[in-house]
C-alpha cells in the first residue's frame, strides 16, 4: 500500500483538518468565549455565578439531573430483560420483535412526545377518556397525566430504551456460548448459569447502555420542549432555547450549554472505559452460538408481554396519530362518520411551507448523506491506513461531536457564523454543517470498523490465491464497503430527518425543515397537519430504510450504528 | 460583539437623537396609492412574496388563497408564528443582513413602533387606509395600519362549566377552586398576550398574575391554543385566547363560550406594514393594499372572525357588537417600552 504520498496526502490532511476547525473547533471556541462574557464583551464569570445560583437555572439544572437519572434506570430496567429475552430464549416474534425496536428508534422523539399528549392529556388525551368510559370516573379524574415530571421521563424513556436494547440485545448474541455450556456441564442450572454467567458478561454492555440513556435524556429537547412547559418547569436545553427569545441572552446561552458539553465528555470517557472492560470477555477465537433457554410455557404469556411493551413506544402512539391524521378532532376516535382526508388537504395544499419545508428537509438529508459519508470515508481511510502524520488528531476531532448536545452544537454554530468573515446564518449551508457534524462521529465509526473487518484475513487470502492488490481492493474491499456506505448513506439520512435541536436555533424562514415545522405548529396547537407530517417523514424514512436493506447487507450494520449514534 | 437592540435602549436613543434624526419621521403620510395596472404587473414580475404572521395558521392560508386567486401568478408564502417569536427571528435575521420578510404583521402592536423607529419599515398608504381607516387605527406617516382587530376574552368548556357557575370577571377567576382547571398562552411567545399581560397588569395589578399563577395553570405558547385546549375539554378554563378562535369554534359546533370578563377585555390591534427592504417591493404592496381593502378585511371578519377598523366592513351576525364588547385601553407605546419587564416578571411568577 504504497501510495504516493507528497502529491496528495498534504493537501488532503489541510483540507479535512479545516472543514474539521470550521464545523466543530470555531464554535466550540465562540462559546466558550461568550460563556465568559458579558453584554459588552468583557471577561466575566458573571454568567456561570448566576447559572449555579439563580433558581431560574438552578431549577432547570437539578430537573435535568432528575430526568437523565431516572430515564437511564428506567431504560435499563425494561430494556435488559427484553435484551435477554430476544438474544437468548425461544421467545416467538424475537425477529419481529428485533425490527419493531428499530420502527420505534426511527420515530423523531418529539413527535413521539405530541403523539403521547394526544393519548394521555389528562383530560382529553384518548387513554383517560378511555379511562373515565370504562370506570365511571368524574370527568377531572385522570389515570395518566403526561404534563408531569413523571410523565416526562416515561415519554424520553420510550425513545431512549431502543438504545439500550439494542446494545444488550447484540452484547448478548456475540456472548460465547461455551462458557454457559460450561457453567451447566457443571451443574448448574439454567436459572444459576444466567446469574452467575450472563449477567457478569453483560453488565459493562448494560452499564454503557445506562450512560448512552442518561446522555440522550441529558441533551435532549423536543419531548422536554412539547411536555415540560405546558407543565410549568424547564429543563435546560428548554431553558437554552428560551433564552433566545427577545433580547437575546446568548452569553448565558452558552454559559449553559457548558454544563451539558462538560458533563458528556466525562460520560463518554466513563463509557470508553466501561467498553473497554467488555472486550476481555468476547476476545479470542470463534465461538459456537449462543444456546437458546426455553420458556416453555411462559412462551406466550413473554412475548405478550414484550408485545406490550413495544405498544408504547410504537403502537399506541401510531394510533393516535393516524387517528389525528384522520379526524376532525383529536380529542376523539375517529369513525367512518368522521372520518376525513381535510388534514391531509390541509397540510398539503393550503400550508404554504409544507412542499418548501419537505424539499429542504429531504435536500439537507441528502446532502449531509453524501458529503458527511465522503468526509467520514476520507478520514477513517486516513487513519486505517495511518496515511498522514497527524491522523490520530483527525480521528479524534472525527469522534469529538458525540461529546456535543445538539441543542449545543446550535448555539456554537450560530455564535460563529452570524458574524463576518462567514455570515453563513439564514442559509441552507448552517444546517448541513450542523448536521453532518452531528452524524460524523455515527459514520466515521461505521467506516473504521469497515476497514477493520476487511484488513487482516480476507485481503491477505486473496492476495495468496494469486489475486492482484487492485484484483483484492476490487473484489473484496469494495463490496465490503460498499455495504457501509449504503448503510452509512441512510443512517445519516434518517438521523437529519429526525433532528430538531440544533435546527431549532439555526433555522430562518427561508431554511425551514419539517422538524421545525412541526415543532413550530405545535406552539399553535395545530395537531392535525403535525400527524400528517409525522406521519410522512416516518414513511419517507421507512422507504429509505427499506430501500437500504434491499441494496444491501447493511441492515445490521444500520443497526449497530445507531448504537453509535448515541 | 454583536448588536445589541432591545427596545428600551431603541427607545432611548430615538429619544436622545430628537427631532431630525433620520429614524424619527417627522414628515406626513406620503399621498395613497391605487392599484394600478403597473403595480400588478410589477408584483407579477416578482412572482411571490413572503408575510410574516401570528394570526391563526388557518385563517393566514385562506387569506394567502384568496389573494392568489385575486392576482394568479402572485405567490404568497405564510410564515405563521407567535408574534414574539416572529420580531425575535427578525431581530436576528436583520442582525445577519438577510431580508426575508416582505410584509409583516403583529399582533403586538408595539412591534410596529420599533420597527418604524429603526428604519425598517415603508411608508405606503393604500387609498382604503387613507378613505376608510380611522385615525387611531393608521400611522401618521403612514408606514402601517390595524389589519386586525380583535379582544382577548376568557372562555369556558360548556360541558365542563355551567354557564351560571362560570366566572364572570378576572376577579372569579382567580378563586383557587378552578386550581388545575386554566388553561393560558404566554407573553414570551404571543403578541396577544404580550399586550393583554400589560393591559392587565396596568389595570388589574400584577397581584392578579400572582394568584393565578398559583392555580396550576396549564401554559401553552400561542394565544390560539386555549381555546383548542377549552374546546377539546382538556381545561375548563382559558384564562386568555383569541376571541377569533372561539368564535370559530363555537361556529363548528364546539362546546366553547366566551366570557367577557366585567372589568373589561384587553384590546388587541394586529397591525400590518411593507418592510423597506422588502425583496419583492411590488409584490408587497399588492398584497398589503388588497389586506387592507374592504375585500380583505370583510374576509377576515367573515372567514376569521376578527374585527375591522375599516369603515365599510360588516359585523358578523353570530359575534356580539364590538361596540357593546367592554374593552380596556390599550397602550403600544407602553408595551414597547416595557416588554421585557413584563416577560421576565411574567416568567419569574409562572416558571417558564
Amino acid at each position: 500500500m504504497t501510495l504516493r504520498r507528497p502529491d496528495l496526502s498534504q493537501p488532503l490532511m489541510l483540507l479535512v483538518a479545516a472543514l474539521l476547525v470550521l464545523m466543530i473547533v470555531l464554535p466550540m471556541g465562540w462559546l466558550v468565549v461568550y460563556s465568559f462574557s458579558d453584554k459588552a464583551g468583557n471577561p466575566t464569570l458573571e454568567n456561570f455565578v448566576r447559572l449555579f445560583t439563580d433558581p431560574d437555572f438552578l431549577d432547570p439544572l437539578i430537573t435535568t439531573l432528575i430526568i437523565a437519572f431516572s430515564t437511564s434506570a428506567a431504560c435499563c430496567v425494561v430494556a435488559a430483560p427484553l435484551g435477554w429475552l430476544v438474544a437468548r430464549t425461544d421467545m416467538p416474534l424475537a425477529r419481529t420483535f428485533r425490527v419493531l425496536v428499530m420502527a420505534s428508534l426511527v420515530t423523531p422523539p418529539f413527535v413521539g412526545a405530541i403523539a403521547w399528549e394526544m393519548l394521555a392529556a389528562p383530560n382529553s388525551g384518548l387513554l383517560n377518556q378511555l379511562w373515565r368510559a370504562v370506570t365511571g370516573a368524574p370527568s377531572d379524574e385522570a389515570l395518566f397525566d403526561i404534563y408531569t415530571l413523571t410523565g416526562l421521563i416515561f415519554t424520553i424513556a420510550c425513545y431512549t430504551f431502543p438504545y439500550v436494547f439494542i446494545l444488550v440485545a447484540n452484547s448478548l448474541d456475540r456472548m460465547p456460548g461455551e462458557l454457559e455450556d460450561a457453567s451447566s456441564m457443571l451443574g448448574a442450572g439454567t436459572w444459576t448459569t444466567a446469574r452467575r454467567i450472563t449477567i457478569p458478561l453483560a453488565m459493562p454492555t448494560l452499564l454503557a447502555g445506562a450512560l448512552i440513556a442518561f446522555l440522550q435524556a441529558l441533551n435532549t429537547f423536543g419531548s422536554p420542549a412539547i411536555l415540560a412547559i405546558p407543565a410549568g418547569f424547564h429543563t435546560l436545553t428548554t431553558k437554552i432555547w428560551s433564552l433566545f427569545e427577545f433580547p437575546p441572552k446568548v452569553e448565558l446561552a452558552a454559559a449553559s450549554s457548558l454544563p451539558l458539553l462538560v458533563l458528556t465528555i466525562v460520560l463518554l470517557r466513563v463509557q470508553l472505559l466501561v467498553l473497554g472492560r467488555r472486550g476481555y470477555a468476547v476476545l479470542g477465537g470463534k465461538y459456537g452460538a449462543p444456546r437458546l433457554i426455553r420458556l416453555g410455557k411462559w412462551r406466550i404469556p413473554v412475548a405478550t408481554a414484550a408485545m406490550l411493551v413495544l405498544s408504547l413506544p410504537l403502537f399506541l402512539p401510531y394510533a393516535a396519530l393516524l387517528n389525528t391524521a384522520f379526524s376532525p378532532v383529536s380529542s376523539q376516535l375517529v369513525t367512518p362518520a368522521t372520518f376525513t382526508l381535510r388534514n391531509f388537504y390541509f397540510t398539503f395544499t393550503e400550508l404554504s411551507s409544507t412542499m418548501p419545508a419537505l424539499k429542504n428537509t429531504l435536500i439537507l438529508a441528502a446532502l449531509s448523506a453524501t458529503l458527511g459519508g465522503l468526509l467520514a470515508l476520507l478520514i477513517s481511510y486516513i487513519v486505517a491506513r495511518q496515511a498522514i502524520r497527524g491522523w490520530k488528531v483527525l480521528g479524534f476531532l472525527a469522534t469529538a461531536p458525540l461529546a456535543i448536545p445538539g441543542i449545543v452544537l446550535g448555539v456554537g454554530l450560530f455564535l460563529a457564523y452570524t458574524r463576518p468573515p462567514l455570515t453563513l446564518y439564514g442559509t441552507i449551508w448552517i444546517l448541513l454543517i450542523a448536521f453532518i457534524t452531528i452524524e460524523l462521529p455515527a459514520a466515521y465509526q461505521q467506516f473504521r470498523s469497515a476497514f477493520h473487518a476487511v484488513h487482516p484475513e480476507l485481503e491477505e487470502a486473496g492476495r495468496m490465491l494469486g489475486a492482484t492488490r487492485l484484483r483484492t481492493l476490487w473484489d473484496i474491499t469494495g463490496p465490503l464497503l460498499r455495504a457501509s456506505v449504503v448503510a452509512t448513506w441512510c443512517f445519516v439520512f434518517v438521523g437529519v430527518i429526525r433532528e430538531l435541536s440544533a435546527a431549532v436555533i439555526l433555522f430562518t424562514s427561508e431554511t425551514k425543515v419539517v422538524a421545525v415545522l412541526i415543532f413550530d405548529l405545535k406552539e399553535s396547537g395545530d395537531v392535525g397537519a403535525i400527524a400528517v407530517l409525522s406521519l410522512t417523514i416516518v414513511a419517507i424514512t421507512t422507504v429509505v430504510i427499506v430501500i437500504a436493506s434491499r441494496l444491501s447487507i447493511g441492515r445490521d450494520a444500520v443497526r449497530l450504528r445507531t448504537i453509535a449514534g448515541g | 460583539m454583536t448588536r445589541k437592540l432591545t427596545r428600551r435602549t431603541m427607545l432611548a436613543a430615538t429619544a436622545a437623537a430628537g427631532a431630525g434624526s433620520f429614524v424619527t419621521s417627522v414628515q406626513a403620510a406620503p399621498p395613497a396609492e391605487k392599484v394600478t395596472p403597473e403595480l400588478i404587473e410589477a408584483a407579477k414580475k416578482e412572482g411571490k412574496l413572503s408575510w410574516y404572521t401570528s394570526v391563526d395558521l388557518p385563517l393566514a392560508e385562506k387569506v394567502a388563497k384568496a389573494f392568489e386567486g385575486k392576482y394568479p401568478g402572485v405567490s404568497l408564502r405564510v410564515e405563521r408564528s407567535g408574534a414574539e417569536r416572529n420580531f425575535q427571528r427578525i431581530a436576528q435575521e436583520r442582525a445577519a443582513k438577510i431580508t426575508n420578510c416582505d410584509v409583516v404583521n403583529s399582533s403586538d402592536a408595539a412591534h410596529l413602533i420599533v420597527w418604524k423607529r429603526e428604519g425598517m419599515l415603508a411608508a405606503y398608504v393604500p387609498e382604503d387606509v387613507a378613505r376608510d381607516f380611522p385615525d387611531i387605527h393608521k400611522d401618521a406617516d403612514g408606514m402601517f395600519a390595524s389589519w386586525r382587530v380583535t379582544v382577548c376574552p376568557m372562555g369556558y368548556n360548556t360541558k365542563l362549566v355551567k354557564a351560571e357557575d362560570a366566572p364572570k370577571s378576572y376577579a372569579q377567576l382567580v378563586d383557587p377552586k378552578w386550581s388545575g382547571k386554566i388553561v393560558k398562552a404566554h407573553p414570551g411567545y404571543s403578541g396577544t398576550i404580550m399586550t393583554s399581560t400589560q393591559q392587565q397588569s396596568r389595570d388589574l395589578g400584577w397581584e392578579w398574575f400572582e394568584k393565578l399563577s398559583k392555580l396550576k395553570v396549564m401554559q401553552v405558547q400561542s394565544a390560539i391554543e386555549p381555546p383548542k385546549k377549552v374546546a377539546a375539554g382538556e381545561r375548563a378554563l382559558m384564562a386568555d385566547g383569541t376571541e377569533y378562535g372561539v368564535v370559530e369554534m363555537k361556529k363548528n359546533g364546539d362546546p366553547i363560550e366566551i366570557i367577557y370578563p366585567t372589568e373589561g377585555c384587553p384590546l388587541i390591534t394586529g397591525p400590518s406594514g411593507v418592510m423597506v427592504n422588502a425583496p419583492n417591493p411590488n409584490a408587497a404592496r399588492l398584497f398589503y393594499s388588497w389586506c387592507m381593502s374592504a375585500e380583505g378585511q370583510q374576509l377576515n371578519v367573515d372567514v376569521g372572525a376578527l374585527r375591522s377598523a375599516h369603515r365599510q366592513v360588516k359585523d358578523r351576525s353570530d359575534m356580539v357588537k364590538f361596540s357593546e364588547v367592554k374593552t380596556m385601553r390599550e397602550d403600544a407605546a407602553a408595551v414597547a417600552d416595557k416588554a421585557d419587564e413584563i416577560k421576565a416578571r411574567y416568567v419569574k411568577l409562572f416558571r417558564v
